[in-house]
């Protein structure tokens, strides 16, 4: 059985990380859903947010290979927590000056915005999660979709506790932890099957 | 920013010993050539690998300057970088260095860099780049040669600014050492081999927050393993090449004597514990022993060290330890757990640590109605061969060998049957070192990576046992071995044919031989003879110890042909698709 899995990837600010990154996740066999780059607060680390169509077993294994690349420095799966998962669509639509009203009043519906207007067509904003964005996408082909863009999905964990802290990686010390870390992965532990 | 150096002259000041650190002199300007090599010798590299072309022209300007870097000149860069890892896999603890040119040379690496790469071996390889501002222009001799080798190194840089370039070879060699090994290249553009800037090497020990030292062993874990031991009636251990890079062969043998556990052992496993020891199984697997196949498929509890488990291993995967009821892994790398196997415990770490402390735990024991059946599959199963022919057969060229290796040479194998054989044949009282390329199966290994072993290893023997077919495919090699008088004897197993493969062809493809015939191969004598390397041949098993003797007194390279009878095959085997109980013995 596959599913998509949402991991959230901390990775060194360096050229050729992407690259790294999507090269290891092809040649392990798995398909890449959707994959977006961005910097953080801090500007040495980048965040990828990446979804991988995978079965569970796969899943951790494409979680251990990519936390093995050198310039990767946590991953976290967070498939299934309480999760923001967001994605953006920018859409230039068919709209002559008359024929508007139907057009903004779904636009309203779904929280989206006109971030252009042109003589005969705007363009439309929407964010949300992607089911959310396919929806609109249905309901708007109708009124002649001239364009489209839709980004990658980023996404965060809810609540107060960060996921994964950059103060964790603060480097002190030569003493290799003494706690498995969260990879160090017991893949399977007790799971009985071989 | 970038200075081009134009005063060439004054090299001489960068041949003068490094300083000592901690005096207050003022940094040295050096050019990025100079700053890489001096950072080679503050890694303890001793040897490098290479061929020059136009962008490593500046690195090799400026080699004749430091004496203590012993340059060998191979003939391809390939027989280089096999060269890099057979120096590296023989020495623990070093790095096989390779350098080569931008392109054709680069990428002429990548079969190198991807043996080294599946079978762990630390090497450093640094290529040569066209100058930074050309790059992307498609000038020439330009090639994406960290695009190329992506996938088979463990990582990769390409040097942007003539300040980074000794950092960059300090975490490169750190980088290639430490944790799981791997080869490591560095993309050098010509302009900042030529730029200056004060040299620095840095102090203390790398550190890359992306890249965490391997975790000491989980106790909790130990303590379970510890029990499951304590409570098996036919446990069975199986050690890879992981118990060889850790050093713990020790630590190895000292467990399975403890608890009386027989060890099996991988192709690249090979070495890691005494074939004669009363606790030794075999190989495992495809080609593995019987009575390996047989033990690790009736075994209750199965500790696997510093192995990947592979298909060689496991034959069909569902035939693959049936019984067992706990299946432990122990690995340095966390995702070779549950890669293709799924253990009920799993430790990460070092093996040797791993083991030390597993075996503070350990009490005492032995099942001795176990014992005694793996005695009986042992009499029943030998690894044995048959003559049909009278023809020489190759495990009596290998008895002969092995006969002189006293437990302390060092064995390289190639690719094929010659491979198998070699590793089956291996009878070392004590662990001892058998190289081979287990892992990417890249025929032309052997012969330019024993040129490493021996340079590595000055005060011990070499064999490197080799088909003929593989031996050409870098027999360039026999030019440097000459020329370097590299002292390693080779031993061609010569069967007219690509033997595995048309093993393959007579057992699972109807028979059809195709593309394999190696008649037209060279007359071995006269090509030894043309390079100026001692060379023997025959078909008689009455002058093969005689050859041996000669060759091993010989002070420099000989080969030795061996025609061996054309139809001589590998058993046991696991006719492919089937199980590991379904092996073909010699009859
Ligand atoms: C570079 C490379 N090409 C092809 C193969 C496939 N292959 C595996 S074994 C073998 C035959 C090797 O023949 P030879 O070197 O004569 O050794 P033998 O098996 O006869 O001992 C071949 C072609 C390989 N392993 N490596």
């Amino acid at each position: 059985m596959t599913q998509s899995r949402l991991l959230s990837v901390l990775v060194d600010n360096k050229p050729g990380v992407l690259q790294r990154v999507a090269s290891m996740i092809r040649r392990r066999g798995f398909n890449i859903d959707s994959l977006s780059v961005g910097p953080t607060d801090d500007d040495t680390i980048s965040r990828m947010t990446i979804t991988v169509h995978v079965g569970r077993q796969q899943a951790e294994q494409a979680t251990k290979q990519l936390a093995k690349l050198i310039d990767v420095i946590t991953i976290d799966d967070i498939t299934g927590l309480r999760n923001v998962a967001h994605e953006l669509v920018l859409m230039r639509m068919q709209a002559p000056p008359g024929e508007r009203t139907e057009l903004l009043n779904l636009v309203d519906i779904f929280r989206g915005r006109i971030v252009d207007v042109a003589a005969s067509s705007v363009i439309i904003e929407v964010t949300g999660s992607a089911e959310k964005i396919d929806n609109f996408i249905e309901l708007m082909r109708p009124f002649g979709i001239k364009e489209l863009a839709r980004s990658g999905v980023v996404a965060l964990v809810r609540g107060d506790q960060a996921r994964i802290r950059l103060m964790d990686f603060a480097i002190d010390g030569d003493e290799p932890p003494t706690e498995p870390s969260r990879l160090q992965g017991v893949a399977g532990d007790n799971t009985g099957t071989v | 920013m970038i200075t081009t150096r134009t005063d060439q002259r004054s090299s001489a000041a960068a041949s003068t010993a490094a300083t000592p650190d901690g005096l207050a002199e003022p940094p040295r300007m050096l050019t990025g050539a100079q700053i890489a090599l001096e950072s080679l010798i503050r890694e303890g590299v001793d040897t490098i690998f290479g061929y020059p072309g136009g962008a490593n022209l500046w690195l090799y300007r400026h080699l004749p300057d430091y004496p203590a870097l012993h340059h060998v000149l191979v003939r391809h860069e390939q027989g280089g970088a096999h060269a890099a890892d057979g120096y590296a896999r023989s020495k623990r603890g070093s790095v096989g260095v390779v350098f080569a040119t931008s392109g054709p040379g680069a990428l002429n690496l990548v079969t190198g860099l991807a043996t080294a790469y599946m079978d762990s071996v630390p090497v450093v390889a640094i290529t040569g780049q066209v100058s930074s501002t050309a790059i992307g222009t498609d000038s020439f001799q330009e090639s994406d040669v960290i695009g190329s080798t992506m996938s088979v190194v463990k990582h990769s840089y390409l040097i942007t600014r003539v300040e980074d370039i000794a950092p960059t070879i300090k975490e490169a060699f750190h980088i290639a050492r430490s944790g799981r090994p791997g080869p490591v290249l560095v993309d050098f553009p010509k302009d900042l081999q030529a730029a200056v800037t004060a040299f620095n090497y840095p102090e203390g020990p790398v550190r890359r927050r992306s890249y965490p030292a391997p975790p000491r062993p989980d106790p909790a874990k130990l303590r379970q393993i510890a029990e499951l031991i304590k409570g098996a009636k036919r446990p069975v251990i199986l050690a890879g090449r992981g118990v060889l890079i850790a050093g713990a062969e020790e630590e190895l043998a000292e467990l399975a004597h403890q608890a009386h556990i027989p060890v099996g052992w991988t192709l690249l496993g090979t070495g890691a514990f005494p074939v004669t020891d009363p606790m030794a199984l075999q190989m495992v697997g495809f080609m593995g022993a019987g009575y390996t196949n047989k033990a690790v498929c009736e075994a209750d509890v199965l500790i696997m060290v510093g192995m990947r488990c592979d298909d060689r291993v496991t034959t069909r995967l569902d035939s693959f330890a049936p019984r067992v009821e706990h299946l432990v892994h122990i690995d340095i790398d966390p995702a070779e757990i549950g890669k293709n196997v799924i253990p009920h415990v799993s430790v990460v770490a070092d093996a040797k640590v791993a083991l030390r402390e597993l075996n503070l735990l350990v009490e005492p024991k032995r099942e001795h109605a176990w014992l005694t059946q793996i005695d009986q599959w042992k009499e029943e199963h030998p690894v044995r061969f048959t003559n049909h022919t009278g023809l020489l057969q190759p495990q009596q060229v290998l008895e002969e060998m092995y006969a002189r290796c006293e437990d302390e040479a060092i064995v390289l194998a190639d690719v094929g049957q010659n491979q198998i054989w070699a590793a089956l044949w291996f009878n070392y009282r004590k662990p001892g070192l058998f190289l081979n390329s287990g892992g990417t199966g890249t025929m032309g290994y052997a012969f330019p990576a024993s040129m490493g072993a021996k340079l590595a290893n000055p005060h011990k023997t070499v064999f490197c046992v080799t088909g003929e077919g593989g031996f050409v495919m870098n027999m360039q090699e026999m030019a440097t071995m000459v020329e370097n008088n590299i002292d390693v004897n080779v031993v061609i197993l010569n069967n007219s044919s690509l033997g595995m493969v048309r093993q393959f062809q007579d057992d699972f493809y109807d028979g059809v031989r195709s593309a394999v015939d190696l008649t037209f191969t060279p007359d071995f004598v006269k090509l030894g003879d043309a390079f100026g390397m001692k060379a023997m041949s025959t078909d008689r098993l009455e002058d093969v110890g005689p050859m041996l003797d000669e060759a091993m007194a010989h002070k420099g390279p000989v080969l030795l042909n061996f025609n061996i009878d054309p139809n001589a095959n590998v058993y046991p085997i696991v006719p492919l698709g089937m199980g590991m109980l379904d092996f073909v013995e010699a009859s």
